[in-house]
């Protein structure tokens, strides 16, 4: 998995509470069986028409913005469904940094299996980042804090994903290290075992 | 639980692991690539629900990438041993609906399944998880999920409804959620409890799950009961005989202690509830059917955020504040999804459609949740009922809940549906949805605009 230590870039405002991942990723776009290449799908309705053609008024379509690596939403981003594909769009785009006063819970899980980082800041620094938004924008996760115009704001994440991320660590097969626990836990514990006998 | 830690997250054991073919081939990739199998395929089962067309299933697949998907899974069942209920077996349906239909979902295990509405499972007190392509790939290679532990949250319902025909389980729901609102229940497990979900049958108890995370939750649960185990008893894959009698026993011990101390709570009475419709573009967006689509200022309380996600939901769904929900015209009705697609919501909605004709500028569509409940409601002759009324009565999967096979809205076409999500472009780019429950749907497809169902039950 790809690692994440410190980002540094200005952000792309996209300034809408409830950003739920049928934005991020409209469902035409869910047939595919691979992981790569969503990034072109990345909120498909909302950066072109029906005809295809970008939709001027959309973050994404003002160059200004082109080539930053934070986004910058407002609270509950990322709700709804639980389709994976909004995270890869995001990282494939490239993105490394999701900044906002919260997450849905399915979503925040899914960017760290990505290389993406969720960073849950106070709504009083998100509208602080909203207002500066050409500002740079440091975020040191092993510091766990967000430097923006000489402000730094500590953000809070837990060890176990921390690590994760800082060292690219591969989950299963961390847990594929706890065999044995899991074997034993097998042996002692009924798990329903359906038989359609 | 295998494996804990105080202050991280815990690894949790999964009882049942559900598979579908669009967040699953990702997956089974990552175990290819990195040879690992699957570690308890006996404990995996998959279907093909989200993009099969509800057509005549003995015509091939239009829509070749589709195609590709349902291809996939059905190689990578074949290749790590798993049970599939493919588009032709008669076990075929949307993925909660099947897992309770053949015993799969039991009372006090962890079931989880690439799929946000996997909540729904939590009916019979199991503990439910959607998770995402990653973490489905991880339960497949180890059986386990990593989790922090949640908040809990009661959501307490008191009162008897005046009209239970009318006022149904989903509007239940959609009231919580209109009053939690969409990130009501994040970092939480919701227990719904009291008189008014004891009352329920267990097909309504899964329409109340099945909609958590609406609000946000993790997960949902009803404390099993003997509506459950009578629910439970001779499904295909439960325990049988001396083994039932067992896990009855067990599934006894599970419910919440009297006095447990919740971390959130809240209670509404549903005595004088009445039908609730979505105006909007997220599930919290909803009113009494009897009132008006809200002013942006009245309904943001004053947070500014909300107010502008009002102003562009009314654009989006073109409609203008003070307009009576009752004037809300329609094109198009669903009733289906693993919100709304069981027999009882069939038979629920086949009261106001008996006798009557769906109106000429209206098309609307029937699309039962599986197979089974396709077959008994047949038996039931509720078919006819829909079909002579002008319903188009389809084959079973998720179908126009969220469009990925061939069933979508037009652009700017309005529809009533019976399905869990409002958000923009969800039934079809450009598509406007309501949200209801199966009784209302069927009453606006026969008038071509909302009414009170209470008026005719």
């Amino acid at each position: 998995m790809e690692r994440f230590t410190v980002v540094k870039s200005k952000a792309v405002p996209l300034d809408r509470v409830n950003v739920d991942t049928d934005q991020i990723v409209p469902k035409q776009f869910l047939k595919l069986i691979e992981r790569t290449g969503f990034g072109k799908y990345l909120f498909y309705d909302w950066r072109f028409d029906s005809n295809g053609r970008p939709r001027a008024d959309f973050v994404l379509n003002n160059e200004k913005y082109a080539h930053r690596q934070i986004m910058l939403a407002r609270d509950n981003f990322g709700s709804g469904s639980s389709r994976e594909h909004a995270a890869w769009a995001i990282r494939d785009y490239g993105f490394r940094a999701v900044i906002a006063p919260s997450f849905a819970d399915i979503f925040y899980n899914n960017c760290f299996k990505n290389g993406i980082l969720p960073v849950r800041l106070h709504k009083d620094e998100v509208d602080y980042l909203f207002s500066n938004e050409d500002m740079e924008i440091e975020i040191d996760l092993p510091k766990q804090i967000a430097t923006a115009g000489g402000r730094k704001l500590g953000f809070e994440i837990d060890d176990f994903r921390k690590k994760l991320l800082l060292e690219g660590l591969d989950s299963i097969g961390l847990t594929l290290e706890l065999d044995n626990q899991i074997a034993e836990y097998e042996k002692c514990n009924n798990t329903f075992v359906p038989s359609a006998g | 639980m295998v494996y804990e830690k105080q202050g991280g997250p815990s690894l949790l054991y999964i009882d049942r692991h559900l598979v579908h073919e669009v967040t699953s081939p990702q997956a089974f990739d990552g175990l290819r690539m990195n040879n690992r199998r699957v570690r308890r395929p006996e404990l995996t089962f998959a279907t093909m629900d989200h993009n099969v067309p509800t057509s005549e299933r003995s015509l091939p697949i239009v829509d070749q990438i589709s195609s590709v998907q349902i291809e996939a899974l059905a190689k990578n069942c074949k290749e790590f041993g798993i049970t599939l209920f493919d588009m032709h077996s008669a076990d075929q349906g949307i993925v909660h609906v099947i897992g309770p239909e053949l015993g799969l979902t039991l009372p006090g295990t962890t079931v989880v399944c690439g799929d946000s509405h996997t909540s729904t499972h939590g009916a019979f007190g199991a503990f439910a998880l959607g998770i995402g392509t990653s973490e489905v790939e991880h339960v497949l290679a180890t059986q386990c999920m990593w989790m922090d532990k949640p908040k809990t949250f009661a959501v307490s319902l008191s009162g008897k409804r005046r009209n239970p025909h009318a006022v149904t389980a989903k509007d239940m729901m959609l009231y919580i959620i209109r009053n939690i609102g969409t990130a009501g229940g994040t970092g939480c497990v919701f227990e719904f409890r009291g008189e008014a979900i004891s009352d329920l049958s267990m097909e309504n108890r899964m329409t109340i799950c099945n909609m958590s995370i609406e609000a946000g939750a993790r997960a949902g649960l009803v404390a099993p009961d003997e509506k459950t185990f009578d629910f439970v008893a001779g499904k295909r894959y439960a325990p049988k005989g001396d083994g039932f009698d067992r896990a009855v026993a067990y599934w006894k011990s599970l419910a919440t202690d009297p006095n447990a101390r919740f971390d959130k709570s809240v209670e509404f009475s549903i005595s004088s509830l009445a039908p609730q419709v979505s105006w909007g573009t997220n599930p919290g967006m909803v009113v009494d059917v009897t009132g008006k689509v809200p002013d942006p200022d009245e309904y943001s309380k004053g947070n500014d955020n909300e107010r502008k996600a009002a102003v562009r939901a009314l654009e989006y769904m073109s409609l203008e504040p003070g307009t009576p929900i009752t004037d809300i015209r329609l094109d198009r009705v669903f009733i289906g999804s693993c919100t709304n697609s069981r027999f009882e919501d069939l038979a629920e909605a086949c009261l106001v459609v008996k006798g009557r004709r769906v109106s000429p500028n209206v098309r609307a569509m029937v699309v039962p949740g599986s197979q089974q409940v396709k077959l008994a409601a047949e038996q039931a002759g509720l078919d006819i009922v829909f079909k002579d009324a002008g319903f188009e009565w389809r084959e079973s999967g998720c179908s126009m809940c969220l469009g990925m096979n061939p069933d979508i809205l037009a652009p700017g076409e309005r529809c009533a549906s019976t399905s869990n999500r409002n958000f923009e472009g969800r039934q079809g780019t450009g598509g406007r949805t309501h949200l209801a429950s199966p009784v209302m749907a069927a009453a606006a497809a026969i008038e071509g605009h909302f009414v009170d169902v209470r008026d005719w039950l």
